[in-house]
């Protein structure tokens, strides 16, 4: 592979990515991993960008920074931690690094072509495709078609919205109403 | 697509850092600095400031975000069903308005439930 | 272009870091948000197969689509039982929540 603007690009978004992950998952301060969080869904969005989907990186800023993080960032503050001082990590966290290793060299295994060229297996499938055909240009209103077409999507796309219906009223019944329960001890109640 | 139609979004993304940071370093630079008392306190005039920063907020702020996600995400479906309109038949039109009627009908019951009034 | 299996390793690496995340964290907020990066790995799975393999086919995008709205709804239940269980027990450790536990 030579090295061109887009492959600089995906190395920029790859890093992005999966640093601010690392970050996610290993800062103490929830906070900050929320805001890594938010750096890591960007750098997804921009590798939509570079995999042709501007519609579905646009979703991603919009859905889920604006959005599913902001929310995670409310329940943050409304579950201040009296226990700050407790360590982040279960006990068994080099287990969990063990496992995330482990999955991690199999899934690699499978998807490098490296595997082939040193001959150690052949049961990887052939992923190095590097130039596929373009998109078309009507892909998007495609997909608004195939979306209400009764032959495609049409029943996933109804159920989306019960989906979403019960997850509202699910929440709001559990959160609403803030009994006398809500305020703990010695600290204010209101904002 | 080819990536010369992101250059400008690029561009625009490098200066949407660069103008905020232009200041900020600026300042950093320039400004002298004779550090008092006062001058560090939060609101150098305002309201002094008490108790923790990490309070309890309401919960209602987040059911506000609920509400705001729960139409947030129906962008995902809405945005393509409305550049294929012109390509789709009268069933397509049923099809949403039933989507959306759902979502409304998770609205309407949040605000029966008195969520939306702020106490 | 980037070939195919290079996506697919930033996707392995971002799901075995959140799998990681899930095990080994605590905090049951930050649990669920390991649990976002799994999903945005198996998304950025689903829109590189459908580039690289059937870019004229449009599944692979309506499918990440779904993953959105799943994602949300399951953010939005999550937090709110993690909000409800903090109430009552002044706590979002995931450990101390372990009445069903044997």
């Amino acid at each position: 592979m030579d090295i061109t603007v887009e492959s600089i690009v995906f190395l920029i978004f790859g890093v992005l990515t999966l640093g601010s992950a690392l970050l996610v998952v290993t800062t103490r301060n929830l906070f900050h991993g929320a805001l890594y969080l938010m750096a890591s869904l960007f750098g997804v969005a921009g590798l939509f960008v570079l995999l042709a989907a501007p519609f579905l990186a646009g979703v991603q800023v919009v859905v889920y920074i604006g959005a599913i993080a902001i929310l995670i960032i409310f329940a943050i503050m409304l579950t201040p931690q009296v226990t700050a001082m407790r360590s982040v990590r279960t006990a068994q966290w080099p287990v969990a690094v063990a496992v995330a290793v482990i999955f991690f060299a199999l899934l690699v295994s499978v998807v490098t072509p490296l595997m082939d060229e040193l001959g150690v297996d052949d049961f990887a499938a052939d992923f190095t495709q590097e130039n596929p055909p373009d998109v078309p240009a009507d892909s998007l209103v495609r997909l608004g078609e195939q979306l209400v077409d009764p032959q495609q999507f049409m029943l996933p796309f109804e159920v989306a919205s019960v989906l979403l219906m019960a997850a509202l009223i699910g929440a709001v019944l559990l959160v609403w109403p803030e009994g006398t329960r809500s305020t703990p001890p010695g600290e204010a109640g209101d904002d | 697509m080819s990536l010369n139609e992101w250059i400008f979004i690029g561009l625009f993304f490098a200066l949407s850092w660069i103008l905020p940071a232009t200041p900020i370093v600026l300042g950093k630079i320039l400004a002298p600095r004779r550090p008092n008392p006062v001058k560090h306190q939060v609101y150098e005039c305002g309201v002094e400031t008490f108790g923790d920063t990490r309070v309890q907020f309401r919960a209602q702020y987040y059911i506000f975000a609920l509400v705001f996600v729960l139409f947030d995400v129906e962008l995902v479906f809405l945005f393509p069903w409305a550049l294929a309109y012109n390509q789709l038949g009268l069933f397509a039109l049923f099809e949403m308005t039933v989507f959306i009627f759902l979502l409304v009908v998770a609205l309407v019951y949040t605000w029966r439930k008195g969520a939306l009034t702020w106490a | 272009m980037v070939p195919l299996w290079m996506y697919l390793m930033v996707a392995a690496g971002l799901f075995s870091i959140g799998l990681y995340g899930v095990l080994a964290r605590r905090n049951a907020i930050a649990i669920l948000m390991s649990i976002e990066l799994m999903l945005n790995a198996v998304n950025i799975n689903l829109v590189a197969f459908w580039r690289y393999q059937a870019p004229l086919a449009l599944n692979g995008q309506a499918f990440a689509a779904f993953v959105f709205v799943v994602a949300a709804a399951e953010a939005a239940v999550g937090l709110a039982l993690i909000i409800t269980i903090y109430r009552r027990r002044q706590s979002v450790i995931a450990e101390d929540v372990d009445l069903l536990k044997w």
